[in-house]
């Protein structure tokens, strides 16, 4: 059952008559009178519908009658789903959902912005009010006033995720049943004690509207299933983790669960842990190293996509995310080499699948693909409509106009949105490389699967990335399993250092839900394709110690 | 700002976004009377929150927003379900109850289902402050004003983050219990560069109240630091004796604390796992010098009264004169273990000595002194090992002296290897522990001198 959906179509007409005037201190009141027909239109308030649009669209009139500049406003209802399981046992099943409004607004080159759950037309004409008051008030730091690059209105857009199956329609009985007998196939393995799995599920219905006469809706969906298997030898005091890096989240449906074939691949993940346990120590020196998608997605999204961020590039992120060595960007526009030739970066929200595909971002731009690394050499940076002006100089060179990459995004309703990162993704090479092939050619190396710990510094030079499986190439050949494997690297020599790297059959998706940025921290969902690389000569640490 | 009074004026009962006493009763008592299960448990948790960015001298972006939680933890038989909504009308309401009963049904037996807990008794826990839930946005603006106006005169770049939050939760069950607290935090941090990037300074400070925020004396830390940071020395990546300030020894020792679960320990996989089997408790693990405790009623760092099931938080001491005291046992595994449940209070104190940081640094021939860690990333739960990099004031120490900025460093580390390598402790202060400048878990720590530290390798990060 999904949330009662033909119910709230039903009462919309009449909630929309009654006037959107329901009142929170009336549904608090203890021992409430019956239902009214006010209360009846908050309930009737979810997004798609025509009490939506019109509330985005009273919010911006609301806030430019308040002296905004410019305005928007966004409706979201998140609806969630988590299930987690450890062994034979369900931990717990969750639905929910939050739904909101938040607007934002520019008054005299300052921005503002305010978040209400109150889904009425009174509560978020004061929600705009207030967020042009709250801007008012910052106006007395102003330094320089914010511009905005145009972008063309949208109408009545559409966009919706490519999910086949809607995971809030299957069963949750069958979505139990999978991951505990999931969890029976990996404890079926010898030395394997413990199994958590879960699944996390996401459809946002998003409802937008600016005052330049941009209207639209999407709706965002989210899925990933994942395991861990933890194999434990108390007698040496040792334990081993492997988990599922193989199935990364994805931007679509239920289908992807199924395709996961978590069952089939339990037993696989807790074998590997178990491995792990009585894996080689690896000696500490340079390796050349041959890196799995599974694991390169992470290297990729730390240090080459944070570094493009254009506001950590000008210093909007000093405080937090950092700032950018990829800057300042009149030095390093044409410039900068960043890796080989054969290095090419793009950008994009189309990827089917991907996390970061939408239709519009959060301030209605639609995003178009674009290059960030073409032939080794910085060519763009991820900007929002405020950012675009700041590489006018540089796109008039290239005979562009100045426009936003569509990369702002908002983690919430109750957050303001700002520049986030789409997929930023490692194009293929132009050989039919895949990965048996780098392993082959490499005398003396490590190979590394799935994505482990990271760390990187506030300018992304100095990265440190852990991973799931690490094996020892000796003369072409997998000869063993290595653990405690970390490498440590410098973002220019490590890309520089790449020599090999797969080709379009060996092009996966990776991706997070949970790539930080921004005070208060929001989380982005991002995808990052790329296929296998091998880099020489990096330097590799032990990070295993006696305690 | 609870009350009836309010109720007639319907802003007024939100006024600072958070329910009172009275008002988060009656809606769980509301919600609690929808519930046809065998059990059920009800969380209301309402929250305002206030923050103002800034950057390059000016405020960035704000936010405003208001938001209320409703959780319905639903049991039927053995078998539990949860769902959670922030819609208040009573169709809301009703299909909440009724989507945790569904999943509740739908779900298998929970073989460690223990019954709701009935009325408790809790520690009163002072952590709320009128004037702090009642900032607005130019009162923001003026801590602001305080940090960008001295930075854009002295020619530096001024970036930060000011957060202020009031939270209410309130925790109802079908057994008779109610709980209710109510708290304020509030949080900023600025780092400061100079105008060429050359050179970056970090301070930051957390307290309950507003009023407790020295934006201005933060402001001239991070700017001296900023000017002291320019033109940093690479020193090769080793063990260094190094003298850390109460920050970035907070970002490391709240790792430890993470780590207390009994369970984990008891099952192996934990660095509180005795080897051959069994935990650590009674077991010297680090210097004695060091107790670290959980105290929900500290006057700075105050904690949560209860857990989110309603479960009542005491002091407790995670490490005692270095020795493992505490772990957290949540219900089950204490009906397991046949012990008392120990519920984590939510705030991190660590005691500390008489040292002062002139003193540690006086004390020390060849150095490092560290501002902030940050990125800090667990690598080996076995021995609770991190990595992470210096950032935004690291200075050498030669001879006693701070003598030059030294580049950024990497760590390989573990707050049990540097709490054994401890030389000396200053006092205890409140600080932002957080790598992202919100409020979060509160810690009080002091600044220590430790030797061995682990550098792996050397940042060119600014």
């Amino acid at each position: 059952m999904t949330t009662s959906r033909r119910d709230f179509l039903r009462t919309s007409a009449a909630a929309a008559a009654a006037g959107l005037a329901a009142d929170l201190a009336s549904t608090l009141a203890v021992g409430a009178v019956a239902p009214s027909p006010l209360r009846a239109a908050a309930r009737a308030a979810t997004p798609g519908d025509p009490l939506i649009r019109a509330l985005v669209q009273q919010a911006v009139d609301a806030a430019t009658a308040a002296g905004a500049g410019y305005a928007d406003a966004r409706i979201s209802q998140n609806r969630v789903r988590t299930l987690s399981t450890r062994e034979r046992r369900v931990q717990g099943i969750a639905d929910s959902e939050t739904m909101g409004c938040g607007v934002r607004v520019l008054v005299d080159g300052t921005w503002g912005f305010a978040a209400t759950r109150e889904l009425t037309g009174d509560a978020v004409a004061r929600c705009a009010r207030q967020a042009v008051a709250q801007a008012k008030a910052n106006r007395r730091t102003q330094v320089a006033p914010v511009r905005l690059a145009p972008a063309a209105p949208t109408k009545d857009g559409s966009w919706r995720s490519p999910a086949r199956i809607d995971p809030f329609d299957v069963a949750i009985e069958d979505q139990v049943a999978l991951l505990l007998e999931a969890n029976a196939a990996a404890l079926a393995v010898r030395g394997v004690p413990f199994v958590t799995s879960a699944m996390f599920f996401l459809r946002e219905e998003k409802t937008y509207a600016n005052s330049d006469g941009t209207t639209t809706h999407q709706t965002i969906y989210r899925s990933q299933p994942s395991m861990t298997c933890t194999a434990v030898d108390m007698a040496a005091g040792d334990f081993q983790s492997r988990q599922s890096t193989d199935v990364q989240p994805m931007g679509r449906g239920y289908e992807h669960v199924l395709d996961a074939k978590l069952v089939a691949n339990a037993p696989r993940w807790a074998e590997e842990a178990v491995q792990k346990l009585k894996a080689k120590p690896v000696e500490p020196g340079r390796y050349d190293l041959v890196l799995h998608p599974t694991h390169l997605w992470l290297t990729i999204h730390e240090s080459i996509a944070h570094p493009t961020e254009l506001d950590r590039a000008l210093g909007f992120e000093a405080n937090y995310a950092g700032t950018s060595f990829v800057s300042p960007p009149d030095k390093v526009l044409g410039q900068l080499r960043y890796g080989p030739a054969t290095m090419n970066v793009r950008a994009d929200r189309d990827q089917e699948g991907s996390l970061g595909a939408v239709g519009w971002d959060d301030e209605g731009v639609k995003p178009e693909p674009y290059d960030i690394i073409k032939d080794g050499v910085v060519v763009d940076y991820q900007t929002t409509r405020e950012q675009a002006p700041y590489l006018e100089a540089w796109y008039r060179s290239r005979g562009r106009e100045v426009r936003s990459h569509g990369n702002s995004y908002a983690q919430s309703w109750a957050d303001v949105q700002f520049q986030r990162m789409p997929n930023v993704s490692l194009l293929p090479g132009p050989k039919d490389l895949v990965w048996d092939d780098l392993i082959a050619a490499t005398d003396r190396g490590i190979a590394i699967v799935g994505d482990g710990s990271f760390s990187i510094d506030q300018q992304r030079y100095n990265a440190q990335f852990g991973g799931q499986l690490f094996y020892e190439i000796r003369g072409g050949k997998v000869v063993g399993m290595l653990k405690d494997v970390a490498y440590q690297m410098r973002t220019p020599e490590f890309w520089g250092a790449m020599d090999m790297l797969g080709g379009a059959r060996s092009y996966l998706l990776g991706g997070a839900f949970s790539d930080g940025k921004g005070q208060p921290s929001q989380s982005n969902a991002v995808s990052h394709g790329c296929p296998p690389t091998r880099h020489k000569a990096i330097p590799v640490i032990n990070t295993g110690r006696k305690a | 700002m609870s009350g009836r009074a309010d109720a007639v004026a319907p802003r007024g009962l939100l006024t600072a976004g958070v329910l009172g006493r009275a008002d988060a009763e009656g809606l769980v008592k509301r919600i609690l009377g929808f519930s046809t299960a065998d059990a059920c448990r009800v969380s209301v948790s309402s929250r305002s929150r206030g923050n103002t960015r800034f950057a390059v001298n000016q405020v960035s972006t704000a936010g405003d927003t208001e938001d209320l939680q409703v959780a319905v933890r639903a049991v039927v038989g053995k078998k539990v379900g949860v769902a959670t909504t922030n819609r208040l009308d009573d169709e809301a309401l009703r299909r909440v109850v009724q989507t945790a009963e569904r999943i509740a049904k739908l779900s298998p037996d929970d073989p460690e289902l223990l019954p709701e807990l009935g009325p408790q008794e809790y520690l009163p826990v002072d952590a709320w402050d009128d004037a702090t839930a009642a900032a607005d946005p130019a009162a923001r603006a003026a801590l602001v004003v305080a940090v960008t106006e001295r930075a854009r005169r002295e020619g530096l770049v001024a970036t930060g983050y000011l957060e202020v939050e009031a939270q209410a939760v309130a925790i109802g069950t079908s057994a008779g219990l109610f709980a209710y607290h109510r708290a304020t935090d509030a949080a900023m941090t600025t780092t400061v560069r100079t105008a060429d990037g050359a050179g970056s300074g970090w301070a930051g400070g957390a307290a309950r109240r507003l009023a407790g925020l020295d934006a201005a004396t933060m402001g001239e830390r991070a700017i001296e630091k900023a000017r002291r940071s320019v033109n940093p020395v690479a020193v090769e990546p080793g063990r260094y004796t190094v003298v850390l300030e109460p920050t970035a020894v907070g970002n490391l020792v709240q790792l430890l604390a993470f780590a207390t679960q009994a369970r984990s320990a008891d099952e192996g996989r934990s660095f509180f796992s005795k080897p051959g089997g069994g935990n650590k408790i009674g077991m010297q693990v680090v210097d004695p010098r060091v107790t670290l405790t959980g105290d929900p009623q500290h006057p700075d760092a105050p904690g949560a009264p209860f857990t989110g099931d309603g479960l009542a938080t005491r002091k407790v001491t995670w490490i005692g004169e270095g020795v493992v005291r505490d772990l957290a046992y949540d219900r089950y595994w204490a009906s397991r273990k046949n012990v008392a449940p120990v519920a984590n209070p939510g705030s991190l104190q660590m005691q500390g000595g008489s040292s002062s940081l002139d003193e540690m640094i006086a004390s020390t021939e060849r150095g490092i002194l560290v501002t902030r860690f940050w990125y800090i990333r667990p690598v080996d739960p076995r021995t609770i090992l991190y990595t992470g990099l210096t950032r935004d004031g690291t200075f050498l120490i030669e001879k006693g002296k701070v003598t030059r900025a030294v580049k950024n460093l990497r760590f390989n580390e573990s707050p049990v290897f540097l709490l054994n390598n401890l030389e000396a402790m200053g006092r205890p202060v409140r600080v932002s522990a957080s790598e992202s400048g919100s409020t979060g878990l509160p810690v009080v720590a002091p600044a220590i001198k430790a030797r061995d530290f682990n550098f792996t390798s050397l940042s060119d990060a600014v």
